[in-house]
């Protein structure tokens, strides 16, 4: 064999061993993390029942009382709040500016998309601060009669929904425009109404992608940490209302992580809070997967 | 033999942005005929079947000034709803787009729009939709699986189905042939030659010998531009313009 072939294939042999061996790193990295999570709430674990922390609501580290549900029903809440009000908005938006508005609407709304995406989240934290905590005390609670600091499981919603917008937005306006204009001619020329073809074809054809778009936005705002701390309050019990405070659990291990580590269970405890958030947002993305799925076995 | 006109386009003209696809058009389409628009690819021949059911509306950047009158009726300026003007026309694309729901729904789609939703009717004009794209046989025992799951010949002849399903009088085909492999084209072209005593069908192609087999009345564009029309047999055999004989000889391409 010429040398310049053998350079060739050696060239070709290194870079599959490469790139193998990436994509098992990004494969294990998972795996890793989790495991290394499991192994340092262990401790915890072994004292205390995982059903018995996950169910009960007392949370007295001091006496050695690590109850977990305050901060995943305050987690839950803060996010599912979040996506009933970004999820619709980014439907309809990207609806009307993918079949609707004028190619040039593009052109504005797409970089206002991109700075909303790029604002570090301390940000959207201080203005969650200055402007929907007070607007919630001052303005909202009283037209429901409902007494609050104004901190509270609603701001979090709030702020954490305007923090996916643009996250939730940019996939679904990426998965519209890769249905084929063909098929919406071909519905339309049905003589169907722009709003029927978009309702039963178009909707239809996209779901995967906004199933999966949601389970994206889904995973990020339950993981946000710092923007949510800043003002649903932090108060340890279940929060029983939107007006109420909650304390999620990122805003659990962002608080507390390193100020009282000569409790040796505190420790294992807000690892566990971790491996909680870690196993949930997991959950999330094999629901939304099977979701895809089952989807995909019925109508393809 | 009468020649009804169904279709009269007077002074055509469609621009997209700054650039001009279609420059004065002014073409009749007879009733009861399938007439062929032939051409080389880029010429506008998809733009102006386009125009026709107005499906050009759903761009914002295309404008489009002139007349389309079916059955004396112009269609870019009129009060009726564009729905109205497109149940008219069943339109077959370059490749098959079927609805993603099953088979039996993709027909029902179009019933159900018209208003139609009882069972037993809906089951018997199915039939007969799916009995005159000549795919009954095949699909008849596995109509509630996906449409994506038929080969693409049968897709098709499903969207042809789907579309005479809305009950319409002209057929506009954009070269319906043209992801089909050589038995699938067949079956489709032999039932547009049983389709035109009901319907009158407009069929865009670039394929020559295909026009040759189907037309009655043709329409040769050019650059945006309607070159000739006529009567096929008088079209394919004595062509008037220098750019005809040589598209029909093959040097434009």
């Amino acid at each position: 064999m010429k040398p310049f072939r053998i350079g060739r294939l050696v060239k070709e042999r290194v870079n599959r061993v490469w790139m193998t061996l990436w994509t098992v790193i990004i494969i294990l990295t998972p795996v890793i993390i989790g495991g290394f999570l499991l192994w340092k709430s262990s401790m915890l674990l072994e004292e205390n029942s995982l059903m018995k922390l996950l169910g009960s609501s007392e949370w007295k580290p001091l006496s050695g009382k690590f109850g977990f549900s305050p901060f995943i029903i305050s987690s839950l809440w803060v996010t599912f709040l979040a996506l009933i009000i970004a999820g619709p908005i980014c439907i309809l938006s990207a609806l009307h500016l993918t079949y609707y508005a004028p190619s040039f609407f593009m052109k504005i709304v797409q970089p206002a998309i991109d700075i909303l995406a790029g604002i570090p989240s301390v940000i959207y934290g201080v203005w969650g601060v200055v402007v929907i905590v007070p607007f919630i005390s001052g303005h909202l609670a009283p037209v429901f009669n409902a007494e609050t600091s104004g901190y509270s499981i609603l701001a979090g919603g709030l702020v954490l929904s305007v923090m996916i917008i643009p996250f939730i937005l940019n996939i679904l306006i990426e998965i519209f425009n890769t249905i084929p204009v063909e098929l919406r001619e071909a519905t339309l020329s049905l003589g169907v109404s722009n709003w029927i073809t978009i309702r039963s074809v178009l909707l239809r054809k996209a779901f995967p992608g906004i199933i999966s778009a949601i389970g994206l936005g889904l995973s990020r705002a339950f993981g946000e940490t710092i923007a949510v701390l800043m003002v649903v309050g932090n108060v340890t019990h279940v929060p029983e209302g939107v007006f109420q405070p909650g304390y999620p659990l990122t805003a659990l291990i962002a608080n507390n992580y390193g100020e009282m580590l000569s409790i040796p269970l505190y420790d294992s405890a807000l690892m566990l809070a971790a491996l909680i958030l870690f196993a949930i947002v997991v959950l999330f993305n094999l629901a939304s997967r099977l979701i895809i799925i089952r989807y995909e076995n019925k109508y393809r | 033999m009468e020649n009804e006109t169904k279709i009269r386009i007077e002074n055509l003209n469609l621009s997209i942005g700054k650039s001009k696809i279609l420059k004065d058009i002014n073409v009749e389409i007879p009733k009861h005929k399938i007439t062929v628009i032939l051409g080389p690819s880029g010429c506008g021949k998809t733009t102006l079947l386009k125009s026709m059911n107005r499906l050009t509306d759903i761009y914002s950047d295309i404008r489009v000034s002139g007349k389309i009158l079916i059955d004396g009726e112009d269609i870019l300026h009129t009060d009726k709803d564009v729905t109205e003007i497109r149940k008219r026309m069943g339109l077959l694309s370059q490749r098959p787009y079927p609805l993603p729901m099953n088979i039996y729904k993709n027909i029902a789609f179009g019933l159900k729009i018209s208003g139609r939703r009882k069972k037993r009717f809906l089951n018997k004009r199915i039939e007969h939709y799916l009995k005159q794209a000549n795919l009954w046989n095949e699909v008849k025992d596995r109509l509630k699986e996906p449409a994506a799951s038929l080969s693409i010949g049968q897709q098709q002849r499903l969207c042809l189905a789907r579309g005479l399903a809305v009950d319409p009088d002209i057929i506009l085909a954009d070269e319906p042939t043209s992801a089909l492999d050589p038995i699938s084209s067949q079956e489709i072209e032999k039932k547009f030659t049983e389709l035109k005593n009901g319907y009158t069908i407009v069929l865009v192609t670039h394929i020559l010998r295909q026009a040759i087999r189907l037309a009655d009345y043709v329409i040769f564009m050019y650059l945006g531009e309607v070159i000739e029309q006529g009567p096929a047999e008088q079209f394919f055999k004595s062509p008037q313009t220098e750019i005809t004989k040589a598209y029909l000889k093959g040097s434009i391409n």
